[in-house]
């Protein structure tokens, strides 16, 4: 009797298991789920490391802005504004002092303090290439009491408020004391921020999903947001960050409401958009990105000015956007080191010293060096779209002016390795790499890491030494109004072009995508869930 | 077979250890340098150095493999060196969506395939046959993602049937998991649904001439009977095993049709672990392949024990 039973059971589970199931997919609307002030958004990488100090990472910085605040925001003409605190500065200007503006608490409730400021820029300054400078210059950082922080010169410096204010790679975000004293080489061991959302540690999947819900206690600014200065309003929920690797699978997910944003759309597939009345296709930074190529300086063939600039006369910008954009609406040709669209964005130098694909000029500075045919063992990456054109536009201009180039193709976190070792080309170094940078990170000779001219132990990769920029950049920190400091950078700027210090390539910008239901989406380089609304 | 079922286990021993040393040796060997992942493009390169020290990568090889081997006997697994969240956590996070993908799409794989095999060597040399053989080389030919987007453009795009992409838990309810797996399960099932109906048809073929189905024909047994109650389970033992390998290898197979259905699954924590240098989420996975081979291999020869009694262990 017992199988009998038993049968009739399973019989009966099986067929009220069939009909809760069909039952349940006729009745969900599978593409319009209920999602009540949740925006969902596919961002341009998966989060994996949520310590916004330890690492440059675009992901994690746009990760720190949802969780953490700075002291000072940027404002869309560059300008430091208030953000955490106002500020002083003595009529000499060797004294800054800030001031914390009331209404300010962790996550975990406790009042943000000075202390914890202070700690915070420590931390910082020891991980940012910005931070270290500042503190070659600063005699005493201290917590003058709860609210207040005074930070004292020891020699002049005018780009304090600069360089805490700049939005990216590694923007001066607070936290409290207890998380800021980890060593900067570790990770903090808690998301602990005074931002505007909280992370939600428990729904964290490291490269695939990241909650962030709305800190009720934050008091936002009263000014109108503008990058990362001004009121960070938050109207929404939750916020979902989902990690989806196929394009593909995002643009259908977003035509068919199962998210909100996409934070970057490849612009071959931006035509599957264009025509979708319920979707916005838009750019979240007019600036953009600039993309650049970078010599080791400490080995032939690039070890010779000329070769230097044959190489650079012999790429052509337009060649190479058509290869990485293809859309001409989206990319410029763009001599200047510090973005065309920027206050200190200028052509100085560049009718004489500029990728144009002068071959000519190129051969005929080669012959004047006596280039060897020494090869150039130039760094493809393989598998980040973003890179991958950029070498092999280049290699091919490159030999066509008369270079021996080899091209190793790798993926790129090989590259990441490859790339800070200073051996010999033929004994696992190389010659050349590319790589990208958003504007906002080189739009000055302070921030711009590639014109630290410094040498094997300052310098990025490529290791340029050039005492004579170095001085220039120390000149430009010390400038004391915007007009001397554009001066200044159009000197460096012609110096650094001559020197083929790099080679700026052009600039380009990303397309982003969301459903009409999202209002209010910021425009900055930093794309930032705080003013959006969404309607049902 | 309980003493056979403990030396199999015993004797998985020594492989998993080769596999865990071997694993290890080619990790560090490859090229590639967590600290300079983490540390980003304006590391120095004493930050570097301090970022190595404190993830213990500046230990000699031999120091670390010891040490993660002893974390290993004590059931520790390690913590990403990328997120810093333990390695169990993260594979516990992706078991589910994986497990219920491969289970699903074995489902469908069993569930259709095999009768279409035995169907097709029913009907030997005449249509229906060449039609299921045919369908079969369509499904070996077209790529898993052409699949995929195929099936998502009819079914969700176009009919709107089934969501796109993602994936529930059956904790969340049987609708929402259901209606997020079938497509990528028939998906990942398309090949193995082919590669079994032949050889379910092909062991068909050879038992279907013996003198005992000739025996059960002429006592007058239905032909289904006779086709899946004798013949099928004589052919069993080669269907046995293809199968059993063709689950293995859709556990660490899946990685294409995860990220066409945006399924956070195994295959692409072991993608992004190893774009990454994650060595401690990288071994752990191969571990845990190794041992579900080891695991599944065990079960195979244990099958065969209760579909052919002549099999005794």
């Amino acid at each position: 009797m017992q199988p009998k039973v038993v049968m009739k059971s399973t019989s009966i589970t099986a067929r009220t298991l069939l009909s809760a199931t069909l039952l349940g997919l006729g009745a969900l609307s599978f593409s319009a789920e209920s999602q009540a002030q949740t925006v969902n958004a596919v961002m341009h990488s998966g989060v994996r490391i949520i310590d916004p100090i330890l690492t440059t990472a675009h992901i994690t910085r746009n990760h720190g802005y949802m969780v953490f605040d700075t002291l000072l925001g940027m404002n869309e003409e560059f300008q430091p504004q208030p953000q955490m605190a106002d500020w002083e500065i003595s009529d000499d200007g060797m004294v800054y002092t800030f001031t914390l503006r009331d209404g300010l608490t962790w996550h975990d409730g406790e009042a943000v303090t000075a202390a914890d400021c202070v700690a915070s820029l420590e931390r910082w300054a020891k991980r940012d290439s910005g931070g270290l400078m500042l503190m070659n210059h600063v005699e005493s950082l201290e917590a003058s009491d709860e609210r207040t922080i005074t930070l004292t010169l020891s020699s002049p410096f005018s780009y304090v408020l600069e360089l805490l204010a700049k939005p990216s790679s590694v923007p001066a975000f607070m936290m409290p004391e207890r998380l800021a004293s980890t060593s900067p080489e570790e990770a903090i061991p808690e998301q602990i921020g005074s931002g505007p959302f909280r992370f939600v540690a428990d729904e964290f999947q490291p490269g695939n999903r990241v909650v962030y819900t709305k800190f009720e206690e934050y008091v936002p600014r009263d000014e109108p947001p503008s990058w990362t200065a001004g009121g960070k309003v938050v109207n929404v929920d939750r916020v979902e960050w989902i990690t989806m690797p196929d394009q593909q699978t995002a643009i259908n997910a977003l035509g068919s409401g199962d998210i909100d944003f996409i934070e970057q759309v490849p612009l071959d597939l931006a035509p599957l958009l264009e025509t979708n009345d319920d979707l916005i296709l838009g750019t979240l930074s007019e600036m953009g990105s600039q993309t650049m190529g970078r010599m080791n300086f400490l080995y032939p063939p690039f070890d010779d000015v000329r070769i230097r600039q044959a190489a650079m006369l012999a790429m052509n910008q337009e060649d190479v956007l058509a290869a990485l954009v293809g859309n001409a609406d989206y990319y410029e040709t763009c001599g200047s080191f510090f973005g065309c669209t920027t206050p200190l964005g200028s052509d100085a130098g560049t009718d004489t010293w500029m990728a144009t694909g002068d071959l000519e000029r190129a051969r005929e500075l080669l012959e004047e060096a006596g280039y060897d045919g020494t090869p150039v063992v130039m760094l493809q990456p393989t598998d980040v779209a973003t890179v991958s054109p950029q070498p092999v536009v280049a290699a091919q201009a490159l030999r066509q002016a008369g270079f021996n180039v080899e091209m190793q193709p790798m993926d790129w976190q090989t590259l990441v390795t490859r790339r800070a070792s200073q051996n010999d080309p033929a004994d696992g170094g190389w010659n050349m790499f590319f790589t990208n940078w958003i504007i906002p990170e080189v739009w000055n000779p302070i921030v711009n890491p590639m014109l630290n001219a410094q040498g094997r132990e300052g310098s990025f990769f490529g290791w340029p030494k050039d005492e004579e920029l170095e001085a220039m950049r120390l000149d430009f920190a010390m400038a004391e109004s915007d007009e001397e400091r554009e001066r200044i950078a159009e000197v460096i700027q012609v110096h650094a072009l001559e020197q083929v210090i790099y080679v700026p390539l052009g600039d380009y910008r990303s397309v982003s995508s969301w459903t009409n239901q999202l209002d209010g989406v910021l425009k900055g380089p930093v794309p930032v869930f705080w003013n959006l609304t969404k309607s049902e | 077979m309980f003493a056979y079922f403990i030396r199999r286990i015993l004797a998985s021993i020594p492989v998993m250890l080769v596999v865990a040393l071997f694993v290890f040796l080619l990790l560090r060997l490859s090229p590639g340098d967590p600290a300079a992942i983490i540390a980003g493009d304006m590391a120095s390169p004493t930050q570097l150095a301090n970022i190595r020290a404190a993830l213990g990568l500046d230990q000699p090889l031999h120091i670390q493999f010891f040490v993660w081997l002893g974390e290993l006997v004590r059931g520790n697994f390690g913590t990403s060196l990328i997120s810093q969240t333990p390695v169990l956590t993260m594979i516990g996070q992706r078991l589910e969506p994986t497990g219920s993908l491969a289970v699903v799409a074995m489902l469908f794989t069993v569930i259709i395939a095999i009768p279409l095999g035995v169907i097709a060597a029913w009907c030997h040399g005449r249509f229906l046959d060449k039609l299921v053989m045919s369908a079969s080389v369509v499904g070996f030919s077209v790529p898993v993602f052409v699949i995929g987007y195929l099936l998502i453009q009819l079914f969700a795009l176009e009919l709107g049937w089934l969501p796109v992409q993602g994936f529930r838990s059956l904790s969340e309810g049987i609708a929402p998991f259901a209606s997020r797996i079938v497509l990528p399960a028939l998906t990942l099932s398309s090949i193995y649904i082919a590669l079994i109906a032949r050889m379910t048809r092909a062991s068909m073929l050879e038992v279907l001439d013996e003198d005992y189905i000739r025996t059960a024909r002429a006592k007058g047994l239905p032909e289904r009977a006779v086709l899946f109650r004798h013949a099928l389970r004589n052919a069993a033992v080669p269907i046995l095993t293809v199968i059993g390998t063709g689950f293995a290898l859709m556990i660490s197979g899946v990685v294409v049709t995860e990220s066409v259905f945006n399924i956070p699954g195994l295959g692409r924590l072991i993608v992004d672990a190893v774009l990454a240098r994650d060595y401690p989420v990288i071994q752990a996975l191969i571990l845990l392949t190794a041992g579900l081979y080891v695991i599944i291999n065990l079960l195979i020869d244990l099958s065969y024990a209760i579909t052919d009694p002549r099999i005794r262990y």
